[in-house]
């Protein structure tokens, strides 16, 4: 029989259609995958058995009474611990949330349960999902899958990695300055930040509400557009979210696999390539635009002097927005409460120690900076300057759209690094972030595809990002890319990861 | 230039309601400091002709009928919190000794 954990989303839903398999087959199969290797990967903080195996069994039972189901019905998923989940714990890889139960689901948990997808479990992340490498994490390290003594980037390197080692088809991941793409590109994976209001932000726990966008997380582009079409759209909840329908997903998808491309304008960023870059990551860059330019896209350069700053404004903006944020973990209605061992046992004096106790070294770091940057006297010259350069980071992409339908660039500047190697130097770790960061500062919607192996085996990710609500085009362009790099390779890039287990 | 001392440090995390030991004030004053030096260059190009956006698509005000709808029932709410009593959230002292 096959493996049904080796099938992508879209294959295993269509053999659980034909009732060659049922849901509860499928979740079983899935669930004994993390039972063997999770011990090595720890992609999950939580695995819930109990709650997948009932979906499964109840939308099998729907399915054999002929009911019509949702194109994903029975198909497992695993989600970010930073999307609350009734009934099951939701820490955001936090102390401070530690053994928190929500009383309520995310709106994009609701779609997903009512679609009939068994939830496998919460993934694992950086605390409030501050981080490229799920090394902040409370809760211990996720190991990428490709060398487990490596990173599986961040924030989302849980689901990147449970999506890598076949723990599950599909995953919800959040993107706030690349979560979702940069762990995309160093696990193999495919991972895609919708249009900002694309994808309802309610009941997410939010680190920078601006910047804040919760999207899928897949090993193909087909599946990332199903799963989508599933999360997205209007929620009157989210006074953000986008009224208009999205556009058409799946189908640009299935019509991108067919590999014509001709007509489409492929913007290269100048600013996001050259140094800091690892020679291999841009040598397949460079091939992956070769393939573009044979099923006929255009390749233009475009230049967006502005990007050299997004990162700098990307770290004023996104710690003040955390900082208040954050404020509402103060000890008084959920998870942790701490109570200072001298003096008055005053409200103010229990939230001080609680964060104290809770919260980890990257959350204090950045609330810290972002008060600061927020503060009398320093407002102006900081946060003030960076939503100047936030304008002109708008305005640079405007410019560009112009000149190509979409641009395209290395998702990280380099494949996974040793695990501990970045941990003390901040910086060093922002820098992950550069080629991702500009579109959450602009709201674009932007894909990672897995583009090769670089020359130190590892994984690499090309990015491609279209104009806000134009995020069929990622779909039509990732699955053009993705079908040309499969006939180049014979097989998916994962079957060259090591098995596991 | 910026220098951002351990006095600021300590005065920023009072503000952020975060208890800091000592060699977590000691080691912040450090790292914020190359931080900051960092991305203090936006204000290279922040020039006053720019305007400023705090937000990635165009937002306008949304309403909606005034109709309740129905809340999360309490007893849920109070069995995620620290403390509760009485049907309400139990919380320390909120005032001080003043």
């Amino acid at each position: 029989m096959t493996d049904l954990t080796r099938l992508s989303a879209a294959e295993l839903a269509e053999t659980l259609a034909r009732k060659e398999a049922s849901s509860v087959e499928a979740t079983r199969a899935h669930l004994d995958r993390i039972a063997a290797v999770d011990g090595d990967v720890h992609a999950f903080l939580h695995v819930s058995s109990d709650d997948a195996l009932a979906t499964a069994a109840d939308v099998d039972a729907r399915r054999a009474a002929g009911e019509e189901l949702h194109p994903l019905a029975g198909v497992p998923i695993a989600v970010k611990d930073v999307v609350v989940t009734k009934g099951l714990p939701s820490t955001a890889g936090s102390k401070i949330l530690e053994g928190w139960i929500p009383p309520y689901d995310a709106t994009l948990v609701e779609k997903i349960r009512a679609a009939g997808l068994p939830i496998l479990g919460k993934t694992n992340m950086d605390e409030f999902a501050m981080g490229s490498s799920t090394e902040h994490s409370a809760f211990g390290n996720t190991h990428n899958p490709w060398d487990l003594d490596r990173i599986p980037g961040g924030s989302g390197g849980g689901s990147a990695a449970a999506v890598a080692a076949f723990e599950a088809p599909l995953a919800i991941g959040t993107d706030t300055g690349g979560s979702i793409r940069q762990p995309g590109a160093v696990t193999g994976t495919v991972g895609v930040k919708p249009t900002y209001g694309g994808v309802s932000r309610y009941g997410l726990i939010a680190m920078a509400s601006s910047l804040d966008q919760a999207g899928p997380v897949t090993r193909t582009v087909l599946d990332s557009a199903l799963l989508h079409e599933l999360i997205g759209g209007h929620d009157p909840r989210d006074s953000t979210s986008i009224p208009e329908p999205l556009p058409p997903l799946v189908e640009a998808a299935r019509q991108g696999a067919l590999g014509d491309l001709s007509g489409l304008k492929v913007g290269v960023v100048t600013q996001l390539q050259g140094e800091g870059y690892q020679p291999g990551v841009l040598a397949r860059f460079h091939e992956s635009l070769e393939l573009l330019t044979k099923a006929g896209a255009e390749v233009v350069e475009v230049s967006c002097p502005s990007f050299d700053y997004a990162l700098a404004a990307y770290y004023l903006i996104m710690p003040a927005e955390a900082s208040s944020n954050l404020a509402k973990f103060d000890g008084m209605r959920f998870g942790l409460r701490v109570e200072p061992t001298d003096g008055p046992v005053t409200a103010e004096r229990v939230m001080a120690a609680t964060r104290g106790a809770g919260f980890g070294d990257e959350v204090k770091r950045r609330v810290v900076l972002g008060t600061y940057a927020l503060s009398a006297g320093y407002y102006d010259a900081y946060y003030g300057s960076a939503q100047k350069v936030r304008t002109l980071i708008q305005r640079d992409f405007d410019a560009a759209f112009a000149q190509a339908d979409v641009l395209v660039s290395p998702t990280a500047p380099t494949t996974a690094f040793k695990l501990g190697e970045k941990l003390d130097d901040p910086l060093a770790m922002y820098l992950n972030d550069v080629a991702t960061i500009p579109a959450n500062l602009a709201g674009v919607p932007g894909i990672s595809v897995p583009n090769g192996l670089s020359d130190d085996g590892l994984p690499v990710g090309f990015q491609i990002l279209a104009p806000a609500k134009a995020d069929d085009r990622l779909y039509r362009v990732g699955a053009a890319l993705e079908s040309a790099l499969e006939s180049t390779w014979g097989a998916p890039l994962l079957d060259s990861a090591p098995r596991l287990g | 230039m910026s220098t951002i001392s351990r006095d600021e440090v300590a005065r920023v995390a009072a503000l952020a309601r975060i208890d800091l030991r000592d060699d977590e004030v000691d080691r912040l004053a450090g790292e914020l400091d190359v931080i900051v030096d960092s991305i203090a260059r936006v204000r290279e190009v922040a020039t006053p002709d720019v305007p400023a956006t705090s937000h990635p698509l165009p937002l306008t005000n949304v309403f909606r009928e005034d109709v309740p709808q129905p809340a999360l029932p309490v007893a849920d709410v109070l069995a995620a919190a620290p403390d509760a009593q009485d049907g309400r959230f139990a919380v320390p002292q909120i005032l001080g000794e003043e």
